[in-house]
């Protein structure tokens, strides 16, 4: 299951021989969100006891503890779709790293405050037209999670806009700190709508209403209008695109390590 | 009524009884509304061999998910029959779905009952002079508030 110009993705079906094209493009759509959400989430709540200001300790501890939800979530749909005997949590912590298939966008340790909220608010505008192309999916569980995900969501986005403005107007530390982060990110960024293998079979199937090419270029336009009222530079083009979703850094190596420190130690143990 | 052996006979158990039941299964983070009045219990079906519990999650990352599955279980154990109680999207949960009675279990605990963020009253003095501090409060469903009116910091139950 290659796709023209994208590297096979490191995934191991176990038992999954009998699934066939439309199981396995889905299995891997659900595993690439889980994953963005799980390490989104993971890394934000290591502000948890050190958030800048006690509200925001609290806010970004809530919000990183509704990604690892939903990530719980959408590791349960693959492990039903998958049906290889694994739960959630064999799927979410008995991989090697090189295994996870999130965005290379969240690769980037968490850096500073402004560092968070330029990942987040990345992450957050580009999850937002998914998880929008995903509202009429022909997966009916996948449908009704995304129903009930997207009125969360609304928060996330309201929060991390809010924190965008602040950071831009807020004089020039944080605006400095802010657009640096962006620059950082920057050609990752449209690492999260980078194409999955069996994309075509998604499109067909209709678990997802369109190309993951039309959902970035509505993404870019979207993040594009509100870089220049904020007069910051627009983001540059994705780089290597090919290898969205594999070849992991040393952060997430490091952050993998720290995640499965309990599991690693204590086998059979739950959340 | 008992039999030589002690055991209670199977009787039929009809699902006003379990529902009933379930009204006296509290929030485990608002402990002044019933699982009921919070609008969750999505479906009950009662059959001859086991009760059938759907509930449906006000967030999905809600911690208290285990604690209320494990509450109505211990409720509905004295119906005889294993009870199944199982998390569904089916519809999702909104704020709409908290009763009356749920809204004022809200009050009496001292959160603001959900509304449209200009609608937002202090649940101590009544005041609207209320202004947001954070979207994100101590739960997953609950935002931090300042009134102006009373000088207190009070919750309210986030719409979705």
């Amino acid at each position: 299951m290659t796709l023209d110009g994208v590297e096979p993705l490191a995934m191991d079906f176990g038992g999954g021989s009998s699934l066939d094209g439309r199981e396995r493009a889905l299995a891997l759509l659900l595993l690439s969100m889980a994953d963005d959400e799980f390490v989104i989430g993971f890394s934000d709540s290591e502000w948890t006891g050190i958030g800048p200001i006690l509200e925001e300790d609290v806010a970004i501890s809530s919000l990183a503890q509704d990604e690892l939800g939903h990530a719980q979530a959408f590791y349960g749909l693959y492990a039903e779709v998958v049906a290889d005997g694994r739960d959630a949590d064999a799927v979410a912590y008995d991989r090697p790293p090189e295994g996870y298939l999130h965005a290379r966008l969240l690769d980037h340790p968490r850096g500073d405050w402004a560092g968070t909220i330029a990942r987040r608010w990345l992450y957050e505008t580009a999850d937002a037209v998914r998880l929008e192309a995903l509202a009429r999916t022909s997966h009916e569980p996948l449908r009704q999670l995304v129903d009930k995900l997207r009125r969360e969501e609304r928060y996330h986005l309201m929060h991390v806009e809010t924190w965008l403005d602040r950071l831009a107007t807020g004089g020039d530390e944080p605006r400095h700190r802010l657009a640096e982060a962006l620059a950082v990110m920057g050609p990752d960024a449209g690492t999260v709508l980078a194409t999955l293998p069996g994309e075509t079979a998604l499109v067909r199937h209709g678990i997802i209403a369109e190309p993951f090419a039309a959902l970035e270029a509505r993404w870019r336009a979207i993040t594009s209008t509100r870089l220049v009222g904020l007069g910051l530079p627009a983001l540059p083009p994705t780089a290597d695109l090919a290898t969205a979703r594999t070849r992991h850094s040393e952060a997430f190596r490091s952050l993998h390590a720290e995640f499965t420190m309990v599991r690693r130690s204590e086998v059979g143990a739950t959340w | 009524m008992v039999t030589p052996l002690g055991l209670v006979p199977a009787t039929h158990v009809a699902e006003t009884a379990v529902r009933a039941v379930l009204r006296r299964v509290r929030d485990p983070e608002i402990p002044t509304v019933s699982i009921v009045d919070l609008g969750i219990v999505h479906d009950v079906r009662v059959r001859p061999d086991r009760i059938d519990v759907d509930l449906l999650p006000t967030f999905v990352a809600c911690p208290a998910l285990e604690v209320i599955r494990a509450s109505v279980a211990d409720a509905l154990a004295g119906f005889g029959r294993p009870v199944e109680v199982s998390f569904t999207y089916a519809e999702p949960w909104t704020t709409e779905r908290l009763t009356p009675a749920g809204r004022a279990g809200l009050a009496a605990a001292g959160i603001a009952p959900p509304t449209a963020l200009e609608d937002v009253r202090c649940p101590f003095c009544g005041s609207g002079a209320v202004v947001m501090d954070s979207a994100f409060g101590p739960t997953l469903c609950r935002s931090l508030f300042y009134c102006r009116g009373c000088r207190n910091p009070f919750e309210a139950f986030k719409p979705v």
